[in-house]
């Protein structure tokens, strides 16, 4: 299942390439920035037909005493079939984008187009987009069973099917003996299943889910991470995810649009996102990082800290001074020549790796190095031990700032 | 385990307690302690509701007195003249309809009564728990301000708008839409009417309760699931806020079968409610045994009310 996964991923981030400008293999998608307009052209099938939702040039400002612009001129296209996350911190405008979705809030500007047609003027209950809300917002008067029936009943399908729909849900979420429970005699993990099989059983074209794994503790969260994965897989509906946890979007997601004071600061698959980041907020929020100051020049960066090395440049930052970064992971203790000179200051032991923060001699500033541990334990260096730090090839990445 | 030293763990200074013994103590001191907190409500009760009850109950069953209060002599003329009447010249007992028909206006009026201030106090009720956090008490403060003034004061207020004379048909009158004043007093709906006024914030007040802690995120649910919002408010809302519905319609309906200020004031002689029964029986009638009998009837049409009531409305719909 894994590999078929891969190989309609790697389908799907294949195409991108012909809509993105002129970037290597990691082009970042259209960014929160104008757009060439997409208009569904009649003769222009191999792009629309891959498309399920389609914002353009959304805006969102609630007016008040102070004008807050929850989404300022986002556009972005999510695939079919794909699972799409919306990442950033509480605020960033990642629900509001998820609500002018499904039609609870009309956006100020823009369009939202859906499978072709222009839906910005549908009321929530006419769009074929159903949610799973963070609180679950089931039924609390109705069984198991009635919460999934309900929006069958409201599109007025016939009793059989729906009833056999409501025996497909059940056992698509591993329900079916809880069916004649009310929702408030079950648990929170099988509230969130109930919450999923009643968004699922009308078969809307897009689902979307807002932060639902917020509430579970960690083991269930990472039980219905899979499942949710499975479950986008056995159906194959759009599933546009909103959360502010970076791993739990890198762990689910085809591709992540990362957010911030409502735009979209980038657009990629979870390996973009995260290897080649754009921009230093989106580095600094997903993973840890160090930011390390440097002189671009081509292809290659020389460290205020020594040495020159190449580089990836993924937003196409022009030569001059820049930052750089550097994951954690990807420095390592050396005794080449032309490793970096610093000191020790902490050492942290977090089981299956050591977190060292270092500073580097030359430049001064701090890096943080993740070291994996040894069966046979100890051999790290000492707290104010002078060190060599080595950087992987291709680990320095050049960040907009 | 080398720390335990059996011999001195086997003495210990008391005697072990039988199992079960430390647990049938402590519930039989919570008993203890839950009959002596509930005395104060139990002796009210009491005194208060089963003390004059009983004495109601007896003078029932007793003959009425010259001037007024009872004689001691047994009688069951006062349960039967509730529908019957013994004629004047040859003391046989005929069919009386004059209670009959006060006892159904008391129905129906307070049924009119309890369902005009459903209808009008849901969507105020909705109204307010929509409102911003610190606006709701404010309305809610609005409200509840007529309940303030005397409940005579409030009745003399209506009559002044709907009399002949008062303030609506003059207005009717001056526009022209009507050539004389619409006879509105001393009329059932002068009485619906009242009770509406008087009795809406009894509705509003227990259906708030309920809509507020209504979590406005179902309705988005409902939406979501392609529901119009006749769909949401008959599948969801009304479901969920029904026991406020019935709390409300209980406070209304059984105030408006006695009420006797409203119907006295706006219904005149003519237009007798239930209350107004009773209380000429202890006044002008003299005959206490008839008002004690009347007082019970209510009562017994007041629990039978209710409970047809809750019995409908807690029907559940069959869940699958």
């Amino acid at each position: 299942m894994q590999n078929l996964r891969y190989a309609r991923q790697n389908e799907t981030v294949g195409t991108t390439t012909e809509t993105g400008q002129d970037g290597g293999p990691n082009t970042i998608m259209q960014a929160q920035t104008d757009v060439a307009e997409p208009a569904p052209m009649p003769g222009d099938t191999s792009n629309t037909r891959e498309i399920a939702i389609d914002a353009r040039k959304i805006s969102k400002i609630y007016r008040g005493e102070d004008e807050v612009r929850a989404l300022d001129n986002v556009s972005v296209r999510i695939r079919r079939n794909e699972f799409f996350t919306l990442l950033g911190p509480s605020g960033c405008g990642k629900t509001t984008l998820l609500r002018v979705i499904a039609g609870f809030e009309p956006p100020t500007s823009g369009q939202l187009w859906l499978n072709g047609k222009d839906i910005s003027r549908l009321p929530p209950n006419k769009r074929p987009v159903n949610t799973v809300f963070q609180n679950y917002a089931l039924f609390p008067h109705m069984s198991v069973a009635n919460n999934i029936k309900f929006g069958l009943e409201m599109l007025g399908k016939p009793k059989a099917e729906i009833n056999q729909t409501v025996e497909e849900m059940l056992t698509l979420v591993q329900m079916q003996a809880m069916k004649a429970r009310r929702t408030s005699e079950i648990s929170g993990g099988q509230q969130q299943r109930v919450a999923l099989a009643r968004a699922l059983a009308p078969k809307p074209e897009v689902l979307l889910l807002d932060e639902p794994l917020s509430a579970l503790d960690l083991k269930l969260r990472k039980e219905m991470q899979m499942e949710l994965k499975r479950l986008q897989h056995e159906t194959g509906i759009t599933f546009i995810f909103v959360t502010h946890d970076q791993e739990e979007a890198l762990t689910m997601s085809d591709r992540i649009a990362v957010m911030s004071a409502g735009k979209i600061l980038q657009i990629g698959s979870p390996q973009e996102i995260y290897q080649r980041p754009a921009e230093r907020f989106v580095a600094n929020f997903i993973g840890e990082s160090n930011f390390l100051d440097a002189r671009l020049s081509g292809g290659s960066v020389t460290l205020k800290a020594g040495g020159t090395f190449p580089v990836e440049n993924p937003a196409n930052v022009a030569d001059g001074d820049v930052s750089v970064l550097l994951r954690p992971e990807h420095a390592f203790l050396s005794d080449a020549e032309d490793a970096l000179p610093a000191r020790v200051e902490t050492v942290v032991y977090s089981g299956e790796a050591t977190s060292m923060h270092t500073r580097l001699e030359q430049s001064g500033e701090p890096v943080k190095l993740r070291l994996a541990n040894a069966p046979t334990g100890s051999g790290m260096p000492e707290e104010g031990a002078q060190v060599r730090i080595g950087i992987q090839p291709g680990a320095l990445s050049v960040l907009k700032d | 385990m080398a720390y335990v030293t059996p011999e001195s763990e086997a003495l210990p200074l008391d005697a072990p307690a039988e199992p079960g013994a430390l647990e049938a103590e402590h519930s039989s001191r919570d008993v203890r302690q839950r009959w002596f907190l509930s005395l104060p409500s139990i002796l009210i009760i009491f005194f208060f509701a089963a003390g004059p009850l009983s004495v109601m109950l007896l003078y029932s069953f007793l003959t009425p007195g010259n001037y007024s209060g009872v004689k001691w002599e047994f009688s069951t003329d006062a349960w039967s003249s509730i529908l019957m009447q013994r004629d004047i010249f040859d003391d046989t007992l005929q069919w009386a309809d004059a209670h009959l028909s006060i006892f159904w206006r008391s129905l129906s009026l307070s049924m009119i009564t309890t369902a005009l201030t459903l209808i009008f106090g849901l969507p105020t009720a909705w109204f307010i728990s929509t409102r911003p956090p610190g606006r709701r008490e404010l309305w809610l403060f609005l409200m509840t301000v007529p309940s303030w003034t005397n409940l005579l004061v409030r009745t003399i207020a209506v009559q002044e708008m709907i009399r002949a004379e008062g303030v609506i048909n003059n207005v009717l009158v001056f526009v022209g839409i009507v050539d004389e004043p619409v006879q509105m007093m001393f009329t059932n709906f002068a009485i619906g009417l009242g009770m509406t006024y008087v009795y809406l914030p009894l509705m509003v007040l227990p259906i708030y309760a309920a809509v507020e802690k209504l979590d406005k995120r179902l309705l988005e649910a409902c939406y979501d699931l392609y529901a119009s919002r006749w769909q949401a408010f008959y599948r969801v809302i009304l479901p969920l806020v029904k026991p406020g519905i019935i709390a409300g319609s209980i406070l209304v309906f059984v105030p408006c079968l006695g009420a006797y200020v409203v119907p006295r004031v706006l219904g005149g002689g003519k237009n007798l409610m239930f209350g107004n029964l009773i209380e000429l029986q202890f006044g002008a009638g003299r005959n206490w045994p008839l008002g004690a009998s009347l007082s019970f009837t209510l009562m017994v049409i007041v629990m039978v009310a209710l409970i047809f009531y809750i019995r409908v409305t807690s029907q559940e719909r069959k869940d699958g």
